[in-house]
């Protein structure tokens, strides 16, 4: 059962990869991203665990704790993820202007 | 390539990576046996170190500080791009709605003060407990936003002008850079901390750290606002062409 956590994060990944390639529409595939990437939150907090403990937040005496230096990651993870997603939303808004339409089989410069 | 074709293409390449991927997986230690010395090195000095209780928070503006300017400009340039490709569109579309309903106004008055208040004392405990620059900003920017939601355009565009929004942002992210050349002129070191560390546990500890927390609660607050703004700005009437007909003048 100890590899649960991890078969969970690339479940998590892969489900998103389908949501990507199989995606009509630009906003939907923008949110399948983000669902990937909560495969990566998934999967860098899960190495960092370690049973009995707790955050690593010592007021101040000491205690075994997890691992922070994932969770520093993990946050810089999220930003990045949302000012992509805003990134990627901002040129769907531009393909629709330019073609009239967010389906990616409709925009002709997407095919290929 | 057609629809279908793709699909078969993705089932093979994704049942070879999904393979490849889990054979990595299973490589991993245990879940919950952590063992690494990186983790367990920060655990152990931090807080004697900087006199923060919050790890992470030392982590990401301190020990690993660079990688958090790096990430900073991500933002950055992300909202840049963001603001470049909104910019052209300058058409006018649905006209503002208002919210009339005095229940709602009331309450959301309080959420806004409440959110604030409540960003605020995330942003500046971030070093004593779980918090810090990133997510009282985004706790803050939310307080700003809870004013168009319950408000209206023109009150959020009022509150927030576009040019004063950008700059703040770019000071933000600015401030960062620039608190590093002070740790490089004071501490030795580029993004050195260049504080007292003060006492654990209060307000005053962890050195430089809480002035990197507000400069990245700042950045990252004023980079929201400007993405929601340039989001809104699409849907909304230029405020030169507000009339009876088109908006709430």
């Amino acid at each position: 059962m100890s590899f649960l956590p991890y078969a969970l994060a690339g479940w998590i990944f892969v489900v998103g990869l389908y949501g990507v390639v199989s995606s009509r529409n630009l906003i939907h595939l923008a949110l399948c991203l983000t669902v990937m990437q909560s495969g990566t939150y998934v999967l860098l907090l899960a190495i960092g665990y370690r049973n009995g403990t707790t955050a690593p937040i010592f007021r101040p005496s000491r205690h075994p704790a997890v691992d922070p230096v994932v969770q520093a990651l993990t946050l810089t993870d999220i930003v990045v993820s949302v000012t992509v997603i805003a990134l990627i939303l901002a040129l769907a808004l531009g393909a629709h202007k330019e073609s009239g339409s967010v389906n990616p089989e409709e925009i002709a410069d997407f095919t290929g | 390539m057609t629809p279908r074709a793709r699909m078969v293409g993705f089932l093979f390449a994704g049942a070879g990576f999904a393979a490849l991927m889990f054979w990595g997986l299973v490589g991993l230690p245990d879940f919950g046996h952590y063992h690494w010395p990186y983790g367990n090195a920060l655990n152990a000095i931090a807080t004697p170190e900087r006199h923060t209780t919050n790890v992470v928070g030392a982590t990401v503006f301190d020990y690993r500080g660079l990688d958090t300017l790096g990430e900073e400009f991500i933002l950055f340039a992300s909202v840049v791009g963001v603001a470049l490709l909104l910019r052209k569109d300058d058409q006018a579309r649905v006209p503002p709605d208002v919210v009339r309903s005095d229940p709602i106004r009331a309450l959301g008055v309080l959420g806004v003060l409440l959110l604030f208040v409540l960003g605020l004392w995330v942003v500046a405990f971030g070093i004593v407990t779980p918090g810090g620059g990133f997510q009282g900003g985004v706790a803050l920017a939310g307080a700003f936003l809870l004013v168009y939601v319950v408000g209206g355009y023109r009150q959020y565009h009022e509150l927030l002008p576009h040019s004063p929004l950008e700059m703040t942002e770019a000071a933000g992210a600015g401030a960062f850079a620039v608190l590093g050349f002070v740790g490089l002129a004071y501490a030795g070191a580029y993004l050195g901390n260049f504080l007292g560390i003060g006492n654990a546990g209060s307000l005053y500890s962890g050195g430089s750290i809480p002035l990197l927390n507000w400069a990245t609660g700042i950045e990252v607050c004023a980079a929201l606002l400007v993405l929601f703004s340039e989001f809104l700005k699409v849907y909304m009437v230029p405020a030169a062409e507000w009339t009876p007909e088109k908006g709430p003048r």
